[in-house]
């Protein structure tokens, strides 16, 4: 299979141009996180996860995860590639160093998520929920339950998972019937089916710790009334060893699109008695903690968008090198590499200049997220926590449609081989399809973004966004050379088109808000494209003064021809999409419910 | 018993190697630089022994620009516990390399250098070799086994045909081949302490040693492109034509 190789170039430049890491290491308690030991740390993330995680991506996809007797089994290979992962330290990378994390900021470790989820999407899955898990217990776990989870949490020697969703209660947990009968002793009992339970049990670890949502009695109805319980597979003794099997079981794993590796578990609480939990934080307030882990794992889900793009654009590449099908339109001898092929070419740059652009806008949202957690000064927290509640819809929902469209475009650039699952190419089609999906659906991410983060404020923040882009626009301005004519032009066309499209939200969200709402997704789609040609043009005009001052390494020329290519391709869909916001919302909803 | 293991920073070997247009040399401008396999492969084993329990101190120490600090710090981070850079920016050959880490290991004093058969950059097989002359000091080239046992060591030698199994008298050269182990990854934590382990850097001189080249290259050229193939009209033909064009056969 093909093989993974980290763009380790263009995250550094990303790192250290656009989301200014001199700046978070700057930051109290992320001293460590210099240049030198990231650019180490990601070298070595590098080696592992295209030695150790990218070779079993596809036969884990093959094999898939296995389902006997109330247990889930493993495709061949993964359990000692966790062994190694956790001995390894990676899944301690961003924990709190009090309990044995490294405590890096969430800007390096974005890049190295990047990676896991590139070299093995499936894989990637089981530290994101463990991550997720730790970071709730983390905001509203007690002392105790810190002492008794956290360290071999955030080791990776124990995982977590998310109990959220149940059949009747998916986007909606208002709907949530799973209760906790509380014994008197401080425990709980947790009675309910829960699904859709990513690494809900499996043979990797030696025990899984779960975050449930259910409902104690007399709790109020909706989702005021949901509280959170920790509840571990193996109860855990005073003294921190395993004692016994508690009864939360999988009872089954769904047969899925993609993502066959990752078991997709249905769990059923309390068939023998109850499941002993504890509760984490306050009754009736673990809709509130969820969010929290929510919001990280949208953030993660957007880094799979961006991370199944650069692995279909590596394979598609290095079969359009090989590929030798036809001759140059243009004419030639015999037969050429498809590469040379205007139409494979366009496809490529498609897949190439997205990438980049997700990944400029992901890093630079956790470099924000990393200052609005650390940041000295109050303002400063405040206007960047700003930044990344607006943009974690945006990295979510818009990253991960591109990663449809840019795996399908991998499959199409295999031809006839792409259909075929043995090519590989297909594997991260499927894989991405679950990526709008879970943590939310696309049309979730575009109404929290278009109520929630611009409608309830008037629309501020992403006005200052508008503003600071408006700067690297008159930067563009004074650039010499048509390739920064096109980049200038076409990000004020994007600026124009967003702006137009904000001042309609703004404007119609109390007014008219079914409208409003039938455009939430081409607008959170046109504040991506936007966005992402905002970055490109940020990374033009580095690139641009790094040649300016002598440097003469080809990655920058090519950095401005990708930006050029972005605005030319890209950017271009930026006008359409402001009008499907602001004319298309009667037409959307213009049939009676009758007619379909 | 101190270790003493020698890393070269080399063209990485992922990098599709390219020849300066002008035949001077190979283009190393933005290319990426890593530390040569087979001396990862020293310090993999330097490592084990240190982890057996038959070492006490690993030292690693490079030659050459101030950018190897990386490739020490990559050797840091597998585990070595402090390093040393020769630091200069003349080009260094084999000989050169040589007198630096025997005037190293006169400092030093460790009881063995584990180092990589050859470089994958220039393939010149050369500075273990010379090494142990200077030193006066036995070696064992091409180990694919290494066993300590007080001041002797049992070096299984890959030679041509099979294996050699030769016992030498410490202090001694090892030069490393690609079967003596498999290098581990290095681990998170210890990426971060590398950071904080000790980095000498000292100059040739204060070593009172002469690095200037004493070869010149003439002219570096890729290797001749690969012409198209012929379609032989029988077999008597390419019978013919493997006897008296490529004399592969009698």
């Amino acid at each position: 299979m093909s093989s993974y190789v980290a763009p380790l170039k263009d995250m550094m430049f990303v790192l250290t141009e656009l989301a200014g890491l001199d700046k978070v290491a700057a930051l109290p308690g992320y001293e460590e996180a210099t240049t030198d030991v990231v650019e180490a740390i990601l070298d070595e993330s590098a080696k592992f996860t295209g030695g150790v995680l990218a070779p079993l991506n596809y036969s884990g996809d093959q094999e898939g995860a296995k389902w006997a007797d109330k247990a889930v089994t493993m495709p061949k290979g993964f359990k000692e590639a966790y062994a190694q992962f956790v001995d390894n330290g990676w899944n301690a990378l961003g924990g709190n160093p009090e309990h044995g994390g490294q405590g890096l900021p969430k800007v390096v470790s974005a890049a190295v998520q990047e990676m896991w989820k590139s070299s093995n999407m499936s894989f990637s899955l089981c530290p994101l929920l463990t991550l997720g898990a730790i970071e709730a217990l983390e905001l509203a776990g007690t002392d105790a339950q810190k002492a008794m989870y956290l360290p071999n949490m955030i080791s990776g020697k124990w995982t977590g998972t998310m109990n959220i969703t149940e059949p009747q209660a998916g986007s909606d947990l208002a709907a949530i019937r799973s209760r906790a009968e509380p014994q008197g002793d401080g425990t709980y009992r947790i009675f309910g089916n829960k699904i859709f339970i990513t690494y809900g049990d499996h043979d990797m670890a030696e025990n899984t710790i779960h975050l449930v949502l259910a409902r104690t009695p007399g709790a109020p109805e909706g989702v005021k009334g949901i509280s959170l319980f920790v509840v571990p597979k193996f109860m855990v003794n005073a003294d921190g060893s395993l004692g016994a099997r508690n009864d939360a079981y999988c009872v089954s794993i769904e047969h899925k699109l993609g993502i066959h590796a990752s078991p997709t578990c249905v769990m059923v609480h309390g068939d023998n008695g109850g499941a002993v939990g504890t509760l984490v934080g306050k009754e009736n307030e673990g809709l509130k903690y969820m969010f929290v882990m929510m919001n990280a794992a949208r953030f993660a889900v957007g880094l799979e968008g961006l991370a199944i793009t650069e692995r279909a654009y590596q394979h598609a590449v290095a079969y359009a090198r090989d590929r030798v099908q036809g001759r140059a339109i243009e004419g030639s001898a015999s037969g050429v590499a498809i590469i040379k092929h205007p139409d494979i070419r366009r496809m490529l740059m498609l897949m190439r200049s997205n990438a980049e652009a997700m990944r400029a806008l992901a890093y630079s949202v956790a470099a924000a997220h990393d200052a609005a957690a650390r940041h000295p000064d109050a303002a400063e927290r405040a206007h960047n926590q700003a930044y990344v509640d607006l943009m974690i819809p945006v990295v979510k929902g818009w990253s991960t449609e591109s990663g449809n469209e840019l795996s399908y475009l991998g499959v199409q650039v295999h031809g006839g081989m792409g259909f075929v699952e043995e090519t590989g190419a297909a594997q991260f089609m499927r894989d991405a399809r679950i990526t709008t999906i879970y943590e939310g659906t696309t049309g979730i991410q575009a109404n929290d973004l278009m109520g929630r983060k611009i409608a309830r404020e008037g629309g501020a923040t992403v006005k200052a966004v508008i503003g600071m882009m408006q700067q690297t626009r008159g930067l563009l301005a004074q650039q010499p050379g048509a390739q920064f004519v096109a980049i200038g032009t076409a990000l004020e066309r994007g600026i124009a088109a967003l702006s137009q499209a904000a001042d309609y939200v703004v404007a119609n969200y109390g007014k008219d808000v079914r409208a409003v709402a039938a455009g939430a997704v081409p607008f959170l789609r046109l504040m991506g494209v936007v966005s992402g040609g905002w970055m490109m043009a940020r990374a033009a005009l580095v690139a641009q003064a790094k040649i300016a001052g002598g440097d003469a390494d080809p990655f920058f020329p090519a950095k401005i021809a990708t930006a050029h290519f972005y605005a030319d391709h890209v950017m271009a869909a930026a006008a359409g999409l402001a009008s499907q916001v602001v004319q298309g919302g009667a037409s959307a909803l213009a049939l009676d419910e009758a007619m379909f | 018993m101190k270790i003493l293991v020698p890393v070269k920073r080399v063209i990485d070997y992922n990098v599709k190697v390219r020849v300066k247009a002008d035949g001077t040399g190979v283009d190393l401008a933005n290319v990426k630089m890593s530390m040569n396999p087979f001396d990862e492969i020293a310090v993999e084993e330097a490592m084990r022994l240190k982890e057996a329990g038959k070492a006490t101190e690993v030292i690693a120490v490079s030659c050459g620009v101030t950018a190897c600090q990386e490739t020490l710090r990559t050797a840091m981070a597998i585990g070595a516990d402090r390093s040393i850079l020769v630091e200069t920016d003349v080009e260094l050959q084999p000989l050169a390399v040589a007198k630096l880490l025997a005037a190293v290991a006169r400092k030093e004093a460790p009881q063995l250098i584990i180092l990589g058969k050859q470089a994958i950059d220039d393939d010149a097989n050369q500075t273990g070799q010379m090494l142990a002359a200077l030193l006066g000091w036995s070696q064992a080239t091409f180990a694919s086994k290494v066993v300590i046992d007080g001041d002797k060591a049992t070096v299984t030698r890959e030679v041509d045909g099979g294996l050699e199994t030769i016992a030498i008298s410490l202090p001694a050269i090892v030069t490393t081949d690609l079967r003596l182990n498999e290098p581990r990854y290095a681990t998170l934590p210890n990426i971060m302490k590398a950071k904080k382990k000790p980095l000498e850097v000292v100059k040739p001189a204060d070593l009172g040693v002469d690095v200037a080249p004493r070869l010149a290259t003439v002219t570096v050229t890729e290797p001749p492109k690969r012409s198209a193939g012929i379609k032989v009209a029988d077999i008597a033909q390419l019978v013919d034509k493997l006897k008296n064009e490529a004399k592969v056969i009698a």
